[in-house]
């Protein structure tokens, strides 16, 4: 069985949602204009991903082979449609901006993936982790890219977190600097690739970085 | 064995619809519970969206359901029918708040609200829905701009009819750096909605 240690570690570096597997690209290159928008999509993958993977652990033993695979988007239709309501019920504004995007989650092969791969294999402890960490993963790249195509094409830094914390969460925009008259092409469809290459290229480079590192140290300790 | 795989089957498919029954009534339960909230929000937000256009206490009636249905009209800029929004005052007509469309965008339709004093002055312009140029053609929105806070008070005959253009076409109004699509669809738009009211007014306070 895999360790919790393990799990994390798979969910939010060796094997991340967006950085490694490179699921979900849809809604991640789309909305990530600002953080807000990044977190407030990340947190509601987040939760579908958590609900998904327990309850389909929890079916796990008697959900008949045949058809676990629509079992399994039923289930993960039912959890978005349900998060879809709740959100338009309480936060209305967020909606408004992120709402086309949140019945796409429906679409994210990452949860059916997570669901098929990991949660129908797994007791519901793991699994509830697995979705947990997968999830944490896809919304911190979500927010790193949000933030990267904020400052540089706005200048701003949390703009509109009143959308998601309520009024008082206006003091919470930084505004970098008040001069710049920002970058188009960051807010644009292709700042959201580069973002994410630069992303990617960063999180290789961190893995290989160590690898050398390590064969320099490795025969240390033989000639101790 | 051919009645085994009956068998199987048909458990398979009992399963199946037993899930989406579960399924569907978790749905049925949420959507319930939220309906009400859902329906408030959105009327916060419309109301929001009026009351920029049309200050409070200039109007006492209940703006948001106090609306007629028109149909589709090629000065409206509709395909559908579309609602408008009665203001009245002691029960005297103040305004009407259309929505209307500039189908011709950048990136296609623009979505108005265009207020109209009874005179046939505009109480002012805002733009609910666009798919516009981020950082060029979306200026149209007053968050970004108050370029569109220059319709309040104009009319049809200020300026003059052939004066209802952008500055680059000869007209009154100003573009922007970079983009006349976008503000020439929406002045096209909202003289269009004035030039509506102007032969429909009757209709649609009675």
């Amino acid at each position: 069985m895999t360790s919790r240690l393990e799990i994390s570690r798979n969910g939010l570096w060796s094997n991340n949602v967006a950085l490694v597997q490179l699921l979900g690209l849809c809604p991640l290159l789309a909305v990530t204009s600002t953080v807000v928008n990044g977190v407030g999509l990340g947190i509601a993958t987040l939760i579908t991903l958590l609900l998904s993977n327990t309850i389909v652990s929890l079916i796990r033993g008697f959900v008949r082979n045949e058809v676990r695979l629509p079992v399994f988007v039923l289930i993960i239709a039912s959890v978005v449609t349900i998060i879809e309501l709740t959100m338009q019920a309480m936060f209305y504004d967020l909606y408004l901006v992120l709402g086309i995007f949140i019945p796409l989650i429906v679409t994210n092969c990452a949860i059916i993936g997570r669901a098929e791969g990991f949660a129908s294999r797994n007791p519901v402890g793991p699994a509830a982790l697995d979705g947990l960490m997968m999830g944490f993963g896809f919304l911190v790249v979500l927010a790193l890219l949000g933030g990267m195509r904020e400052i540089i094409g706005f200048g701003t830094l949390f703009a509109n977190a009143e959308l998601m914390f309520g009024e008082g969460a206006q003091s919470l925009k930084l505004e970098i600097n008040p001069d710049y008259s920002g970058f188009l092409l960051a807010v644009l469809p292709p700042g959201a690739f580069f973002g994410l290459a630069i992303l990617i290229a960063a999180k290789n480079w961190l893995d290989l970085r160590p690898q050398e590192k390590t064969e320099i140290v490795a025969p240390a300790p033989e000639s101790a | 064995m051919i009645a085994i795989n009956r068998r199987q089957i048909l458990l398979s498919g009992v399963f199946l619809s037993l899930f989406a029954v579960v399924g569907t009534t978790l749905v049925a339960l949420t959507e319930y519970s939220t309906s009400a909230a859902i329906a408030e929000n959105e009327r916060q937000v419309l109301l929001r969206n009026l009351y920029a256009l049309l200050p409070r206490d200039q109007l006492d009636n209940d703006i948001a359901t106090d609306t007629l249905e028109l149909p589709a009209s090629t000065l409206l800029g509709t395909d559908d029918v579309s609602t408008v929004y009665r203001a009245r005052m002691l029960g005297e007509p103040v305004a009407a708040i259309f929505n209307s469309v500039a189908p011709n965008g950048y990136n296609g339709k623009i979505h108005l609200l265009v207020g109209v004093y009874i005179d046939g002055r505009l109480a002012g312009v805002r733009v609910v829905k666009h798919a516009e140029t981020p950082g060029l053609g979306d200026a149209v929105e007053v968050r970004k701009s108050p370029w569109i806070n220059d319709f309040a008070g104009k009319a049809l005959d200020n300026p003059s009819q052939e004066r209802w253009l952008v500055k680059r076409d000869g007209g009154d109004f100003d573009q922007f750096t970079g983009a006349t699509i976008t503000p020439r669809a929406v002045v096209a738009a909202v003289r269009n909605t004035l030039l509506y009211y102007q032969q429909n007014a009757d209709m649609i306070f009675y």
